[in-house]
């Protein structure tokens, strides 16, 4: 009911320890909860991954906002079992999304990040719900809507900075930029600029789960724009004959780039664009309608093959930091959806409804986001830029060619571009 | 037989445990081609492949010195044995798929049917379904399908019916196999294979003659290779399953029924490395692919007039090997260039600035160029026959070069 002081939160350093083996009425174990979330360690930038089970607390049955359309298939049903943890955690890490992406903004503003930046504020519920129904051993592969899905996959803070200022101490060695994230150990696959290329990839991604018998599936998101690429449909018929476990999720949030969907799509139903394979329609801005049918699309991915979901969502900001937003609709319409469908604040009303927690302890979090989001950019901002050399490492395995070696008659550049003349005998 | 065993303890002295061991055509023996295995004379390993060690391939040397090796033994004691260059593709293919699990060849009609041009008969019943797919003819997303299985760790070799369809897939070999090393920073490698027939056929018409090396060349991360006889081709198959670049195979449809003796024992050939045709002392010709045959008809007549051209097959179309060209260039002071690809932006025009740029003081004469027209393919057989470089036009170059 009431919680402990929040001076006392902030205070407290606690290490985490696994939630089963407490026994706290509830409200004290979200206390406790809310304790543990505040007090992470502030130099470990790193997103808490919600667990959907959690042993002994106390389960809370929420309905999803609209039920689920289904094209050729059964929906799931609308009642998402969830905890006051989950719920928490599902507040604490969309803010912190919401946070990086408004930094970003404002850092390209200032000029530090350069290039294309596509912010992903708005559809934060779409990472954080695909994250609550998977393991680390699925697949993650998506366009260049990519920062929060990094954060998600666990991806940190600096890491994303750095990558955005092209620093060294990036995802990528800086050497990728905001449409080039990926983490290898934790399956995220990128991170990619040409728009619907991801999809075939994803399909590749769910060929090779199926080959190596890992039982994991394959999620490769594109946008409602990608939707009409023809790849796309070529690798949805590869999958579906060779019943691989491909999920292809559409953040459909009803523009592409600059178009609207009812002007480049004649089909805006994308669910049902793939016709013998099956769809569900899902309110993308519900997180755990998202979380709903993530789970039910991996289980029937596992069994049946490919199964396509369509997340009605919304983006705040422009297409990307060059497209201001406003000239294909209007600000009431952006400013309409961000009071009646916006993820944080839906799972705000969920954590005051539930007394899970007060005004003030969310209040606190979100403070304490906005910290670690400053103090990460300002790690970041001490980051080096890569070291010259880099410019021509990696560009093959093991390399050959354009790599200096100690033997330089086997390269004709060097790293300091004076040609090295091949030394002949 | 004593003279042999001391030079396979001479061969295996040089074999440095630590590093790999290639096989090279013999560089003073053009005329027995594919018939023993040596180290590289000068012990030189290009590359920075550490690590693995073909011990198997010492014992197959020392093997292959005790047979009887000598030109006039009859065709049964002659090591090796012999087959057409498709058939040592699949040989090739079917080595490493047995190797390596992880190994699987997706292209249309590469299974059930066996291949268009046979490569991979037989591979679907032996293998399965899944190693050997079938798809349905979408070369961009089966390219893509293809990267995408190689970035969790697959090993596909993906084969374009005829190189022109991977143009369709353009976008997915150029942005997402040749780049996804570097833009995620080194945590992604792409070992795939992109193979398939292209070059100039007998009146196939212009979209399925095309030849893509030129448009593939400048595409960061890719490595390009052209086979010309099986053995080089069954070298190059293995080798280039089994590095971790992606590497674009480029086969000549109207070399797949050329028979050669190749040994029996397991080889594999170094990706980055030319082959010495035929050494001369005039002039440097080099060349690759299907060019090399109608270069070694041209060098019949040339020797036959005096000349003494220097035949390098370069192989190696991304990176060059610069240094077999430099060792030629050096010797002989003269470089024509024979090729099939267009003259525009073509290999021969990026070899020709690699070696203007890396041998200038070396250089005599001009370096001379002779590539196809740059027309579409005519379809008529005597406008096709122009199309391409022919062996009294490589004549009539040389003589002009040697003046």
């Amino acid at each position: 009911m009431v919680t402990t002081p929040v001076l006392l939160l902030l205070t407290t350093v606690v290490t985490i320890r696994p939630f089963a083996d407490s026994s706290l009425h509830s409200s004290m174990a979200a206390s406790a909860v809310v304790r543990r979330l505040s007090s992470a360690p502030l130099h470990d930038h790193r997103l808490l991954r919600p667990f959907s089970t959690t042993g002994s607390e106390s389960t809370i049955t929420v309905e999803t906002s609209v039920p689920f359309t289904g094209h050729k298939i059964d929906p799931p049903s609308r009642s998402v079992e969830t905890t006051p943890f989950e719920l928490l955690s599902f507040f604490r890490d969309m803010s912190l999304m919401r946070r990086m992406e408004i930094a970003a903004d404002s850092l390209y503003k200032s000029k530090l990040i350069r290039g294309f930046c596509h912010l992903y504020d708005g559809q934060e519920s779409i990472a954080i719900g695909l994250e609550a129904a998977i393991t680390k051993k699925d697949a993650i592969i998506t366009a260049y809507r990519d920062h929060c899905i990094y954060l998600g996959r666990g991806g940190t803070l600096v890491e994303s900075f750095a990558e955005l200022m092209g620093r060294r101490a990036g995802c990528s060695k800086g050497k990728g930029g905001s449409m080039h994230f990926y983490k290898k150990e934790s399956g995220f696959f990128g991170g990619h600029g040409i728009v619907g290329a991801q999809v075939p990839l994803g399909c590749g991604l769910a060929f090779a789960q199926k080959y190596l018998k890992e039982g994991t599936v394959s999620f490769a998101l594109y946008g409602d724009g990608a939707a009409n690429q023809g790849q796309l449909f070529e690798a949805l018929n590869i999958s579906a004959l060779w019943d691989l476990p491909a999920i292809l999720v559409c953040e459909n949030n009803h523009y592409g780039m600059g178009t609207a969907e009812w002007r480049s799509s004649k089909s805006p139903a994308y669910y049902k664009r793939g016709d013998y394979v099956p769809g569900l329609k899902v309110d993308g801005m519900d997180v755990l309608a998202v979380k709903q049918a993530s789970k039910f699309a991996k289980e029937y991915a596992l069994k049946n093959g490919p199964i396509i979901l369509e997340m009605d969502t919304y983006r705040y900001h422009g297409h990307s930091m060059s497209d201001p937003g406003s000239t294909y609709r209007t600000r009431d319409e952006i400013s309409g959806v961000r009071q009646e469908r916006d993820p944080i604040e839906r799972i705000r009303k969920l954590l005051l409804s539930h007394e899970i927690a007060t005004v003030s302890d969310l209040k606190d979090i979100e403070k304490e986001v906005r910290k670690e989001v400053e103090e990460a950019i300002a790690q970041a901002k001490e980051n080096l830029m890569p070291d010259p050399s880099e410019l021509f490492t990696n560009v093959y395995v093991k390399g050959f060619g354009v790599e200096v070696s100690g033997n330089a008659s086997d390269v004709s550049f060097g790293a300091d571009r004076k040609e090295v003349k091949a030394i002949l005998p | 037989m004593a003279a042999s065993l001391q030079s396979a303890v001479f061969l295996s002295n040089r074999i440095d445990p630590h590093r790999r061991l290639f096989a090279s055509p013999a560089r003073s023996l053009p005329g027995t081609k594919g018939s023993i295995l040596v180290v590289r004379s000068d012990g030189r390993i290009s590359g920075r492949l550490s690590g693995r060690n073909l011990i198997t391939n010492a014992v197959a040397v020392e093997c292959c010195f005790t047979k009887a090796d000598t030109p006039t033994s009859s065709t049964d004691s002659k090591p090796g044995h012999e087959l057409l260059l498709f058939e040592a593709l699949r040989e090739g293919l079917e080595e490493e798929m047995d190797r390596d699990p992880r190994v699987c060849v997706m292209g249309e009609d590469v299974g059930h049917y066996g291949g268009s041009y046979k490569v991979t008969k037989g591979l679907a019943p032996k293998y399965g379904d899944l190693r050997v797919l079938d798809t349905p003819i979408a070369e961009n997303s089966f390219t893509g399908m293809g990267i995408g299985a190689a970035m969790t760790g697959l090993r596909p070799v993906i084969e374009g019916m005829n190189m022109g369809f991977l143009l369709l897939a353009y976008n997915q070999i150029s942005n997402n196999c040749g780049m996804l090393h570097y833009t995620s920073g080194g945590q992604f490698k792409i070992p795939v294979v992109i193979r398939g027939p292209g070059g100039v056929g007998r009146q196939l018409g212009a979209e399925h003659s095309q030849r893509l090396e030129s448009y593939f060349q400048s595409i960061p991360g890719l490595q390009m290779v052209a086979c010309s006889t099986p053995y080089n081709a069954k070298g190059l198959m293995k080798a280039a399953i089994r590095s971790d670049n992606p590497v674009v195979l480029f086969e000549h449809v109207l070399l797949y029924n050329l028979k050669e003796r190749i040994p029996d024992e397991e080889y594999v050939l170094c990706l980055e490395e030319a082959e010495m045709v035929r050494p001369g002392e005039h002039v440097t010709i080099l060349t690759y692919s299907r060019m090399r045959y109608h270069v070694m008809q041209a060098a019949k007549t040339l020797v036959n007039k005096g000349y003494d051209p220097e035949v390098i097959d370069i192989r190696s179309l991304k990176p060059f090997d610069l240094y077999t060209i430099g060792n030629s260039v050096k010797k002989t002071h003269r470089v024509l260039i024979v090729e099939e690809c267009m003259r525009t932006g073509g290999i021969g025009s990026s070899l020709r600035a690699a070696i203007i740029d890396n041998f200038w003081d070396y250089l005599d004469a001009p370096i001379m160029c002779l590539s196809s027209q740059d027309v579409p393919t005519p379809y008529a057989g005597t406008l096709e026959e122009w199309t391409v470089v022919q062996p009294a036009q490589i004549v009539a170059a040389v003589e002009q070069l040697c003046q």
